[in-house]
């Protein structure tokens, strides 16, 4: 990856730029609010349950809403790498081959099974897909929303857009992208289409 | 004719490229030898219409790595013009 600034960053200057230690901070951040969503539902049921057996089928509810949250939030980050309608097969074939270039032979094979391109970087390991990339840190992965605006390009343009602005400045690239979501790996993958949870476990 | 054939590979194999990523997958702008200067200009002179209308010329330099150039690099072998990307 490259040192130098991408210029996207300027539209976002009031942010601070993104580097490990703010990643981090984020991460706990999303623990500490998953928890603070997930542990007021979890005591509640079992206080409801321990003074008032009957009361169960309100406290599989809470037990229920303590489940789903957490999994919405997965959704949302996993969101980020929902392909788009293909363009038509003649710029889509140029595009793959312009992408083709520009990742090595595991990369390309990975791309061809699951739509996705792997890319290693000094912040962890990205998955770069049309409309966003998942950052894998360890057993946390960190889901971003960034693409490029134009509708019309082919799939593999819109990865090569995102892929290239990676690699000029990969924490500019962090700071550009809105974070969706933080949190374990294997919530994420499992809330994955099963044709690309093959690039999460490409990562290890 | 074997000669002549290795020796046009090698003249394509050291011809610069300019290409933008677009809605036809890529369109090639320019191309250029470092010992064409007609086309080397002809190159220039695309690539800042490019950056005018607000595109951003990328070098990759092997895999895993890019930079952005704000002036065309005689000695590239591939620049490539991206749209902005955003958040969200």
């Amino acid at each position: 990856m490259s040192s130098e600034v991408l210029p996207e960053t300027a539209a976002v200057y009031w942010r601070p730029r993104v580097d490990e230690r703010s990643l981090a901070h984020r991460g706990r951040v999303w623990t500490l609010t998953t928890v603070a969503h997930t542990i007021p539902f979890t005591v509640a049921a079992v206080l409801l349950f321990a003074l008032e057996p009957l009361s169960a089928p309100v406290g599989l509810i809470l037990l229920a809403h303590a489940w789903a949250i957490p999994e919405l939030y997965a959704k949302r980050g996993a969101n980020v790498l929902r392909r788009r309608p293909p363009a038509a097969d003649g710029p889509e074939r140029a595009a793959l081959g312009l992408l083709g270039d520009l990742v090595g032979h595991e990369a390309r094979a990975l791309h061809a099974r699951t739509g996705l391109v792997l890319e290693r970087g000094a912040l962890g390991v990205w998955v770069v897909g049309e409309a966003g990339a998942l950052l894998a840190r360890g057993r946390r992965v960190d889901c971003w929303c960034v693409h490029v605006d134009d509708r019309r390009l082919p799939s593999a343009d819109r990865i090569a857009h995102l892929l290239l602005a990676l690699r000029t400045d990969e924490q500019g690239f962090a700071t550009v992208a809105n974070l969706a979501f933080s949190g374990a790996r294997w919530r994420v993958r499992r809330r994955l289409p099963p044709i690309q949870r093959p690039a999460l476990d490409a990562i290890d | 004719m074997r000669t002549a054939c290795i020796s046009a590979e090698r003249t394509i194999a050291r011809m610069a490229r300019l290409i933008r990523m677009d809605d036809t997958g890529h369109t090639t702008l320019a191309e250029w030898t470092a010992a064409d200067e007609l086309s080397f200009d002809a190159a220039v002179t695309a690539f800042r219409e490019q950056l005018d209308s607000g595109l951003y010329a990328v070098v990759t330099e092997g895999e895993g790595h890019a930079r952005q150039v704000d002036e065309l690099p005689l000695d590239a072998e591939l620049v490539i013009l991206r749209r902005p990307i955003a958040g969200g």
